[in-house]
């Protein structure tokens, strides 16, 4: 476990921009306590300066996770964003698109999202703009790219993608063996 | 009264003049020499002897003051070269420098010759001396000049030899190709023992070892050019902390144990720093983003002129309806 490099941090940082913008001071300067990321085998976790103190006494081959995971640096040194942030996404998403109950499960087995599923979406959403997907009661179920912009998304025909799926909560139990 | 009050005033003035002209004129006997391609001003006026002899802060008042009249006359002559503001107008005010005519002595011993290697000694012994070859062969089978080795060499490519005679005296039963691949390979691993072998006889011997060449050769491998570029990066003032870095190159600056171990911040260090250089970092970030988004700007102004059309379409509609219903 050690705590990032800046090119890691920027990485990161950059990642998560792109889904909740400048809302990130609100993850790196909490006012309820110290807050973190560390990495440990590829994977960058976020937790509190309490929860750190406690797991640094571990060893770091028995020591699985910690805190909660917001994603890996692949073997190329890319960082990816993984369902496990959305608790975090969520609150401070800038896009956010909702999409129709009809859809929903089909967006839970990792499908993308057309536009027949469509609900709403934030007016100007520009296209590859990173948006957290909701349904319509308001739950978060994952996040994605949209692949159209609002003023696009109108014009389309109803078979078109119009999200682009990168992250649902179906992976809880689709990849339960392999989330940490 | 007012008269004699002026009269002060303006004696004050004048002495105020004076003493801010005496603080830049310096008296010389001899002129100095400067060379202002390397900033050097040379003083050939014989110092006060009396003063500079014995320690004490008399010596020292005195050599600074001389070294500060020395530091005025230069700058003087620094402010008579033409100049030119730099960066346009409201940079700064830069001056041409004239070419360096000082010859800087050496810093370092220059090199001994190297030791000849064993080849050299016995060439010098038989007296066998080098001869200029030609680059293109005559090749007789394609009937062209051909390279003497390389790509489309002359004498077609080894690797597709297809028959490797046996020759007279050897074993019928041996593998020719694996026999000859062998004695490449070994010639190979002679040529590289005796390279290094003559290497370690000049670091012997004290002389420079011939080091990877800073300057292209044309035969260099990937890794020796990446070298090059890093140390020509590093070979700045700064140290390369400020060199443009090339489209392709990774942003990373070089840490100071860039050798084999990586070091990294502490776990539990100061979580407070940690924490406002995150911050900054993110402001950073932000502050490089273009304040004006062209794809943002017009898909506004096409939302716009569809509200606009959207709201004419509706009025229309409703006014037709009501000339319909007038009956």
């Amino acid at each position: 476990m050690r705590p990032l490099t800046e090119a890691e941090t920027r990485a990161v940082f950059e990642k998560l921009g792109r889904y909740i913008g400048e809302n990130i001071q609100l993850l790196v300067d909490r006012p309820d306590g110290t807050y973190c990321f560390r990495l440990h085998r590829d994977r960058v976790y976020y937790l509190s300066e309490k929860l750190l103190k406690v797991a640094a006494s571990i060893p770091r081959e028995s020591l699985v996770s910690l805190g909660t995971c917001f994603g890996k640096f692949t073997k190329s040194q890319k960082f990816r964003l993984s369902v496990t942030a959305l608790d975090f996404l969520a609150p401070y998403a800038k896009y956010k698109v909702w999409v129709k109950p009809g859809s929903e499960q089909s967006f839970l087995y990792g499908n993308h999202v057309l536009k027949s599923g469509l609900g709403r979406i934030t007016e100007n959403t520009a296209q590859y703009q990173g948006v957290v997907v909701y349904s319509m009661a308001d739950i978060p179920l994952g996040f994605g790219v949209a692949a159209k912009s609002t003023q696009e998304c109108r014009k389309v025909d109803p078979m078109a993608i119009v999200v682009f799926h990168q992250a649902d909560v179906g992976e809880y139990v689709r990849n339960e063996d392999t989330l940490t | 009264m007012a008269a004699v009050r002026v009269e002060e005033v303006l004696a004050a003035a004048e002495e105020q003049e004076a003493e801010k002209r005496r603080s830049i004129t310096v008296e010389k006997e001899l002129e100095l020499e400067f060379d202002l391609g390397n900033l050097l001003a040379l003083d050939r006026n014989p110092p006060a002897a009396a003063g500079l002899r014995g320690a004490g802060p008399r010596r020292e008042a005195l050599l600074r003051a001389l070294a500060r009249d020395n530091t005025q006359l230069l700058v003087a002559q620094l402010w008579e070269l033409p100049a030119e503001r730099a960066g346009g107008a409201g940079g700064p005010l830069v001056a041409q420098l004239p070419e360096p005519t000082f010859r800087l002595p050496r810093e370092k011993p220059p090199p001994r010759p190297r030791p000849p290697t064993r080849w050299e000694q016995f060439a010098r012994l038989k007296g066998i001396r080098k001869r200029k070859r030609t680059s293109l062969v005559w090749d007789e089978q394609a009937k062209e000049w051909r390279r003497r080795w390389g790509y489309q060499r002359a004498g077609g490519d080894p690797a597709r030899a297809w028959l490797a005679e046996v020759p007279e005296g050897a074993d019928p039963e041996e593998d020719q190709f694996a026999r000859l691949r062998r004695e490449k390979r070994e010639r190979v691993a002679r040529n590289e023992l005796n390279r290094l072998r003559n290497l370690a006889r000049a670091h012997r011997a004290g002389t420079t070892v011939p080091a990877v060449p800073l300057h292209p050769t044309g035969h260099q491998s990937r890794e020796e050019l990446g070298h090059v570029a890093r140390v020509a990066r590093v070979s700045t003032a700064s140290l390369g902390r400020f060199q443009p870095r090339l489209p392709k190159e990774s942003a990373e600056p070089p840490s100071r144990s860039s050798g084999k171990k990586r070091r990294f911040e502490p776990l539990l260090g100061n979580l407070a720093a940690e924490r406002s250089r995150q911050l900054e970092l993110l402001r950073d970030m932000g502050s490089k983003k273009p304040v004006l988004d062209i794809t943002r700007a017009v898909n506004k102004q096409l939302r716009q002129e569809e509200a606009e059309a959207a709201a004419a379409k509706g009025k229309k509609q409703s006014r037709r309806g009501k000339r319909g219903r007038r009956q």
